[in-house]
């Protein structure tokens, strides 16, 4: 992924931030322009707003064969996780074993290196989250 | 709206296929359906063509352009040429799109074609390719595969229901036993449940086994206004219904990662318009994309309850022989799947059993058939529903 497309998402990816719905009070991360349930209603209405960064993991996969410019990090946990305020993101899980991880885990974020591109040797980074 | 029946099918071998090119596979799906159909190509009023990324896969776009062009129609008739991107339904859309086409007495003859052409580039680079159907920037950026999206539905399909991981392999060992029968299948051998387990970890808890491979293949089906079908063929196959729906890109922001609520949505539409039950079909066509993506595929398509599909993967209800025979041709597990091609391949089989043409694999009875095809991890759903017109 190069440079100014992952610039543009970097609020998301650095600080969470998302949206919230001014017209149902329902957030979503990442941001949206439109609320799915409102439409109409929502246009002009979505607010930003930054998640506490706590939430718990819905699912888990431990992964073996991951794409190239992850693969030093390997075997990693990727999860899905389900924010306190109430949208879901993928992420990986670090800082314990991945035996560890179980359904239901309190976790929270954390800001680290995501991947590294080997060809131009660009860092890229944003949340992983680590047990709470 | 009009009745549409297929009139015509044809396939290549699908598998690593490195002497062809995309378009020698393309062209020669496309010359075997119009031969087996009756027409001549100056009835042919459009095609459409399901491909998922051949600019990334061979580097080349335009392929509607390109295979009209070879199966010669582009010169001569001048015919109306679309490719259809939908990830693995791409091949499905595309049916549907040229479904469409005729029920609405737009045209008449429509050809559908799906091919894709993946082993050219390496296993790793073509696997960064099919994994563009997910999120790229709030999934693969973070790490996520492909596999590991589905391990995370196999993981809570698991703990919620209780689906045990050999149920998962019974799946694969379905698939390849009921491959081992079809001459057009990527692999054609059988395996057993030790196989799968003890196959290297791709996303615990999915192992290389529970994952279908990288295919080359094409494939094409010739559809027609119903009131004409029988003037080409003798065994002309109705669609009954057919349905699409579409759910969030991202597994995340789904309701429920253990059910595709796309799947749902486009079998409603399609068993509403056939006038018919979950019950009433007699064998299917499902997007064995991974040994889960199978079970939740036949509890959304309502042929199990939610929970059950493990276990009627473990009594073999789905097998050849069992209550409803799923994936005769090897599903994308066995058969392959070159992922534009795999919905059209899908009604290839649905056609071919409804004609009794199915040879070893034949389910005897068939009358009623169902293709269900995926994009992404369930982004699109396509259900199509066909019964032989005599
Ligand atoms: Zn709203």
């Amino acid at each position: 992924m190069n440079m100014p497309r992952f610039w543009r998402e970097i609020s998301g990816r650095y600080n969470l931030i998302g949206s919230r719905c001014g017209n149902c009070g329902e957030y979503f991360f990442p941001k949206r322009d439109i609320c799915p349930k409102c439409h109409r209603k929502s246009m002009g209405k979505m607010e930003s707003v930054k998640f506490s960064g706590t939430g718990k993991v819905i699912s888990y996969s431990i992964v073996h064969d991951p794409h190239p410019a992850y693969s030093d990090m390997r075997p990693y946990v990727m999860a899905i996780i389900e924010l306190d305020e109430g949208p879901k993101l993928t992420s990986q899980i670090v800082d314990c074993e991945p035996e560890d991880v179980h359904t239901g885990m309190r976790v929270k974020a954390t800001f680290r290196k995501l991947a590294e591109d080997g060809k131009e040797g660009v860092i890229f980074y944003g949340y992983k989250f680590k047990p709470e | 709206m009009r009745d549409v029946a297929v009139i015509g099918i044809g396939i290549t071998k699908f598998g690593e296929l490195w002497e062809r090119s995309f378009r020698d596979i393309g062209i020669e799906a496309g010359i075997k359906a119009i031969g087996d159909s009756g027409i001549s190509g100056a009835d042919i009023d459009a095609l459409y063509i399901g491909n998922m990324s051949a600019g990334a896969f061979v580097n080349q776009e335009h392929v509607a352009s390109l295979i009209a062009d070879y199966v010669g129609l582009a010169q001569t008739s001048h015919v109306p040429a679309t490719r259809i991107e939908a990830a693995g339904a791409s091949g499905a859309v595309a049916f549907r799109e040229a479904f469409l086409s005729i029920a609405s007495g737009m045209h008449d003859i429509v050809v559908v074609g799906g091919a894709e052409k993946m082993t050219d580039i390496g296993d790793e680079l073509a696997n960064s390719v099919q994994a563009m159907a997910i999120d790229q920037e709030w999934e693969t950026v973070f790490g996520a595969t492909y596999a590991s999206l589905h391990a995370m539905m196999a993981r809570a399909h698991m703990e919620r229901y209780g689906t045990t991981r050999e149920q998962l392999a019974m799946v694969s060992v379905i698939n390849h036993r009921h491959g081992a029968l079809n001459p057009d299948a990527q692999f054609r051998r059988e395996i057993n449940i030790d196989t799968v387990l003890r196959s290297g970890m791709v996303a615990d808890p999915l192992r290389v086994f529970d994952m279908c491979p990288l295919s080359d293949g094409a494939a094409t089906v010739v559809l027609a206004s119903a009131d004409i079908a029988e003037k080409f063929t003798d065994k002309p196959v109705k669609i009954k219904g057919i349905g699409q729906a579409s759910d969030t890109i991202s597994l995340h922001d789904r309701r429920d990662i253990t059910t595709m609520d796309a799947t749902v949505y486009a079998a409603k539409r399609a068993y509403d318009m056939a006038g018919i039950k979950p019950e009433d079909v007699d064998f299917a066509e499902v997007y064995d994309s991974s040994t889960i993506s199978e079970i939740m595929a036949i509890e959304d398509l309502g042929f199990f309850d939610k929970g059950k599909g493990g276990k009627a993967a473990e009594d073999e209800k789905i097998a050849l022989g069992g209550e409803i025979p799923v994936n005769t041709s090897g599903g994308l597990k066995s058969r392959g799947h070159p992922v534009g091609a795999t919905g059209v391949a899908q009604i290839v089989e649905i056609v071919k059993q409804l004609r009794g043409e199915a040879d070893k694999r034949q389910v005897e009875g068939a009358k009623i058939g169902l293709a269900h095809a995926i994009g992404g991890t369930g982004g699109t759903a396509v259900v199509s529903i066909l019964e032989a017109m005599r």
